[in-house]
């Protein structure tokens, strides 16, 4: 019951927005789409929500065909697009009851699915969802797409613009849907979300990088990452581009990841070329690859 | 006053009716930094970035910003500093050049000046093929780029950056930071709102604040110490949620 995607692609006009792209969801799985904007994301929500259609290849959900079987599909799935997309003059509780009545259920019949997210924004059931704060439209959307008990869901860039806060429940939620049987694809530009799916994808330009763990894609890392840290980062990011070695050089907070093409790198030599070009409070420590550094290599 | 404080702010305030939105906050830029105004939704950065900027006044509480009063000289301030946000940069239907001759005439630049400027940034992020492009064809991480070289384009002191680089692929979002950290050490200042807090590990200094008041301001580094934490989103967590 889960979602299998066969050499998909996609072409508007000029632009190839998805190319030959093949994954399967697992039932049950929490399964994250990464990528920047003009990835592809949506178009391949739209072609599995069956909103639009694929110039090649073929996909299932639920094991149902999203061409033969839209109508269906359209009955089990729930989707949450990108842009807020419901009723902003009707107040909460009337979308909720708007999107359960054209599904034909009720409320009440599907509340156990819903209760956790609803309680937190039905003390204010009876305001406008156009006067709502982004964490409760959020959270509203959520609802209405929950509230068919669809058996896989789609959601599109749930988190974006929505503060840390609100980002963290939201993530919450969606593990406790899961152990509901309901199979979900969620997308994100946010690297740092990768580490809550059980899979994912990166995607950029219309092409998967990789598919696997967010654990396995990070050990997988070719290289020792240093975290280069002085007391002038800009002075320190052209130092570094300028040396002979370097492998690549990328800010990345405080620090910058610094990987070298050498297989016996000696940081100390490193140290004494930095310390040469009049840096100062040179540091150069091992750390870990993160999954943004993983898709800066793929896409490298 | 300190030359040295672009931003000096003390006890600044906006009501409105009986809502605080922003609630005596006080704190100090100095020339160069890079410093990060944090909060939830909500929680008042943009009030507060609003009356910095010089296009809503304070109910109370004082700020200079690039040596001019909030309340007396917002107009010498709006020339003085630079402004970019994700959701308005450039006109999608002007073409690069065009977007340039545009914001250098309204921030006041001479034709030559224009024609100067609009060389060197063409050169400096290559942009030799795609000069006469609509800006509304351009990929989403060069119209940031392109946007930030025109806050620019009058060499503010300030540059006020409004959730600059959400949604851009990790590559081309480094490239953005490199910008903004070649800006600093040339001496300009700046100021940056956002939610993302992986933007946060990019300043110097940030302040975060949760509804209306500043509840923390330090260097990331210290922030992470003081909450023990490894991130800058936990330590977003940990003061949102009391």
């Amino acid at each position: 019951m889960g979602i299998s995607i066969n050499h998909i692609s996609k072409s508007y006009k000029h632009v190839k927005a998805l190319q030959d792209i093949s994954f399967d969801v697992k039932p049950n799985e929490l399964f994250g789409l990464i990528g920047p904007d003009g990835a592809g994301k949506t178009t391949l929500f739209r072609i599995l929500t069956t909103l639009l259609i694929a110039n090649e290849g073929n996909a299932t959900i639920a094991g149902y065909d999203v061409i033969h079987d839209f109508k269906e599909i359209r009955k089990h799935v729930g989707y949450m697009p990108g842009k807020f997309s419901l009723y902003q003059d009707l107040t909460i509780e009337e979308n909720l009851k708007f999107f359960a009545t054209i599904f034909g259920t009720t409320i009440d019949e599907n509340y156990d699915l819903i209760k956790d997210i609803y309680v937190q924004i039905e003390p204010f059931k009876n305001r406008r969802a156009g006067k709502l704060s982004g964490g409760m439209k959020q959270k509203l959307a959520l609802c209405c797409a929950l509230i068919h008990k669809p058996k896989v869901l789609f959601l599109d860039e749930p988190t974006t613009g929505v503060d840390p806060v609100s980002r963290k429940e939201f993530w919450d939620m969606l593990k406790r849907l899961q152990q509901k049987n309901i199979t979900i694809l969620v997308s994100t530009p946010y690297m740092d979300e990768a580490a809550l799916c059980d899979r994912i994808a990166l995607i950029q330009d219309g092409e998967i990088l990789q598919i696997d763990t967010p654990e396995t894609i990070v050990k997988q890392y070719p290289k020792t990452i240093y975290n280069v840290n002085a007391s002038n980062m800009y002075q320190l990011i052209m130092s570094l581009k300028a040396y002979p070695h370097q492998y690549s050089v990328y800010p990345f907070g405080e620090f910058v990841h610094y990987t070298d093409t050498r297989d016996g790198f000696n940081p100390d030599e490193l140290k004494q070329y930095l310390q040469a070009q009049n840096l100062s409070n040179i540091t150069i420590e091992k750390t870990q690859a993160t999954i943004e550094d993983s898709f800066m290599e793929f896409a490298k | 006053m300190n030359s040295n404080k672009v931003i000096q702010v003390k006890g600044l305030t906006k009501m409105f009716g009986d809502f605080t939105a922003v609630n005596a906050i006080t704190f100090a830029v100095e020339k160069g930094e890079i410093f990060g105004f944090l909060g939830a939704n909500g929680a008042g950065k943009t009030t507060a970035m609003k009356m910095l900027i010089g296009i809503s006044n304070p109910t109370s509480g004082s700020a200079h910003v690039a040596g001019f009063d909030v309340f007396t000289q917002a107009e010498d301030i709006k020339k003085n500093i630079g402004y970019m946000s994700q959701k308005f940069a450039l006109y999608d239907d002007l073409t690069v050049k065009e977007n340039i001759t545009f914001f250098g005439g309204i921030y006041g630049l001479s034709k030559l000046k224009i024609k100067e400027k609009t060389k060197e940034m063409i050169d400096d992020l290559g942009l030799e093929d795609v000069a006469n492009q609509l800006v509304g064809a351009l990929p989403l991480g060069w119209k940031q780029k392109i946007s930030f070289s025109v806050a620019l384009l009058h060499e503010p002191k300030i540059v006020f950056l409004d959730e600059p680089t959400g949604g851009v692929d990790p590559i081309t979002r480094r490239q953005f930071w490199e910008m903004i950290y070649r800006a600093a050490h040339q001496g300009t200042t700046i100021f940056v709102t956002t939610h993302y807090m992986d933007e946060a590990e990019y300043c110097d200094r940030v302040s975060i604040m949760v509804s209306g008041k500043i509840e923390a301001l330090d260097t990331p580094k210290k922030l992470k110490e003081q909450f023990q934490v490894t991130s800058m989103n936990d330590v977003f967590l940990k003061l949102a949620r009391g």
